[in-house]
């Protein structure tokens, strides 16, 4: 499951692991804007970008073509986008659509892969991010794993009931349909019982970390430094 | 001595109206072990869901001598710790050592405190040494014992256990019975395993359509409701001999 896959990436030790989460969502931020006010005709620009999200994984020490496919989630949405500008003819808007939006993926996932998830929304919640948005974003995450696992469990039901595995077509869409109906029903179920597990154990609705935030003079000149070099990259 | 628990006229309708539980009296005492035992949807895991206020019914509930309600509620979830019977459903934090502290965190223990009081808990299931591991990688057992430490390093006085036998192996299920002899609290067992409930139960009590019909020793319960696997018919009973 990606998400578990990512919670472990991100117990790993690095220079990027040990960084405050507040100060690689702000170079993040910055990154983000860089790229996205690069224009998709500047290949050398982008391709440091890609170079400088490269060097990161690897000095967090993730596994690169992993987190590389994994980051490949998006392109269902921004190839659909880039096709769009692709048939009205706008080839260069296409092109940097999907590279921009892949190149964003990755570095989120650099983030989440080397920050735990209650330390990241707590860095969220240091910067100002409303409360109650954060706590939408810890119950979104704690229930996508609920639906996941739901869904896995039910495919393996489906495959073990699947007389001919060649099923195809409108069966084969049918069943998903019905399948996705009853997950549905059965994830409520289940987030119910974990909010009440949740509640046993005196939960106020904020998740508590064991260790506190400590911005320290590494993570000030880790954010000054990354985020000069890429806006130089930029004005170049 | 007031009662850890007494439960006075107890009543509970879900939204579909569903009659839950129909007037149900209960006393639990200092150092008692009590099962519960009852049908599939007789109302057990919705009476426990009451003692610490996740469900709200009419009828009166006193946990540690403190009447349950609004003000005293993190007092008495303090007091009562839930082990449910899907561990998956109580292990949400990245790593186990983050999720035993979740409970003291949130009762206002320092960071130091808690880190200690897990570590302790964890000690006192045999899961230290998973401390730093991914709860979701455990194995049934193992989860079931870090759930359990989880609501351990809150120090309650009362464990409650919901069908805690539940997806163990045989030995998965003697390691619990030990584990849990060795825990001073005063507990609730919902449970079907009979011979589980003997283990550790002095009493035990039968819930028949949202009531508490029955009042016994776990002997006397099973016997009067035949309520054990082993009164299967003899022709159902596992039998090494037996070719199916």
């Amino acid at each position: 499951m990606h998400h578990v896959h990512v919670d472990s990436w991100s117990q790993g030790k690095s220079v990027l692991h040990a960084r405050d989460p507040r100060a690689k969502i702000l170079t993040l931020l910055v990154f983000l804007t860089v790229l996205a006010t690069t224009p998709a005709d500047a290949a050398l620009t982008l391709g440091i970008d890609a170079a400088v999200l490269v060097a990161g994984i690897l000095i967090a020490g993730l596994p690169l073509l992993q987190l590389l496919s994994r980051a490949m989630v998006v392109l269902p949405f921004s190839l659909t986008f880039g096709l769009i500008s692709w048939m009205t003819g706008d080839h260069l808007r296409a092109i940097g659509l999907v590279e921009k939006s892949y190149l964003s993926a990755a570095a989120v996932l650099l983030i989440v892969g080397t920050t735990s998830l209650p330390a990241l929304l707590n860095g969220f919640e240091k910067l100002g991010a409303p409360r109650m948005l954060v706590l939408v974003a810890q119950f979104i995450y704690r229930y996508l794993f609920v639906i996941s696992e739901q869904a896995q469990h039910m495919r393996l039901a489906a495959s073990a009931r699947q007389g001919d595995p060649r099923l195809h077509g409108k069966g084969r869409f049918r069943a998903a349909a019905g399948a996705l109906a009853v997950l549905f029903a059965r994830s409520y179920y289940r987030a119910d019982g974990i909010h009440r597990a949740m509640l046993a154990r005196a939960f106020t609705g904020r998740f508590p970390l064991l260790s506190s935030l400590h911005f320290r003079l590494a993570d000030g000149l880790f954010l000054l430094t990354a985020s000069a070099f890429l806006i130089v990259v930029r004005t170049q | 001595m007031t009662p850890l628990i007494e439960v006075r006229g107890l009543r509970f309708q879900y939204e579909d109206g569903t009659q839950a539980l129909d007037g149900v009296d209960f006393t639990l005492e200092r150092g008692e072990t009590v099962a519960l035992f009852g049908a599939n949807g007789s109302g057990k895991t919705t009476f426990v869901l009451h003692l610490n206020g996740i469900l709200r019914g009419e009828g009166n509930i006193s946990v540690c001598g403190m009447e349950l309600s609004k003000q005293t509620l993190p007092q008495i979830r303090a007091k009562i710790g839930m082990v449910f019977q899907d561990s998956d459903e109580q292990l949400f934090m990245p790593t186990v050592i983050e999720d035993v502290a979740f409970g003291p965190l949130n009762l206002g223990v320092s960071q130091h405190d808690a880190i200690h009081q897990a570590e302790a808990a964890l000690e006192q299931v045999g899961m230290l040494l998973a401390a730093g591991k991914v709860p979701y990688h455990l194995s049934a057992g193992e989860k079931k014992r870090v759930a359990l430490a989880g609501v351990l390093a809150m120090n309650p006085e009362i464990l409650v256990l919901d069908e805690p036998s539940t997806f163990l192996d045989p030995p998965g299920h003697a390691n619990l019975v030990h584990l849990l002899r060795t825990l001073p609290q005063s507990k609730l067992i919902i449970t079907h395993d009979t011979h589980f409930a003997a283990a550790l139960a002095g009493r035990a009590v039968f819930f028949e359509k949202g009531k508490l019909v029955a009042d016994g020793t776990v002997e006397e319960i099973v016997q009067r409701f035949q309520w054990s696997y082993s009164d299967l018919p003899a022709d159902l009973r596992y039998s090494a001999q037996r070719r199916f």
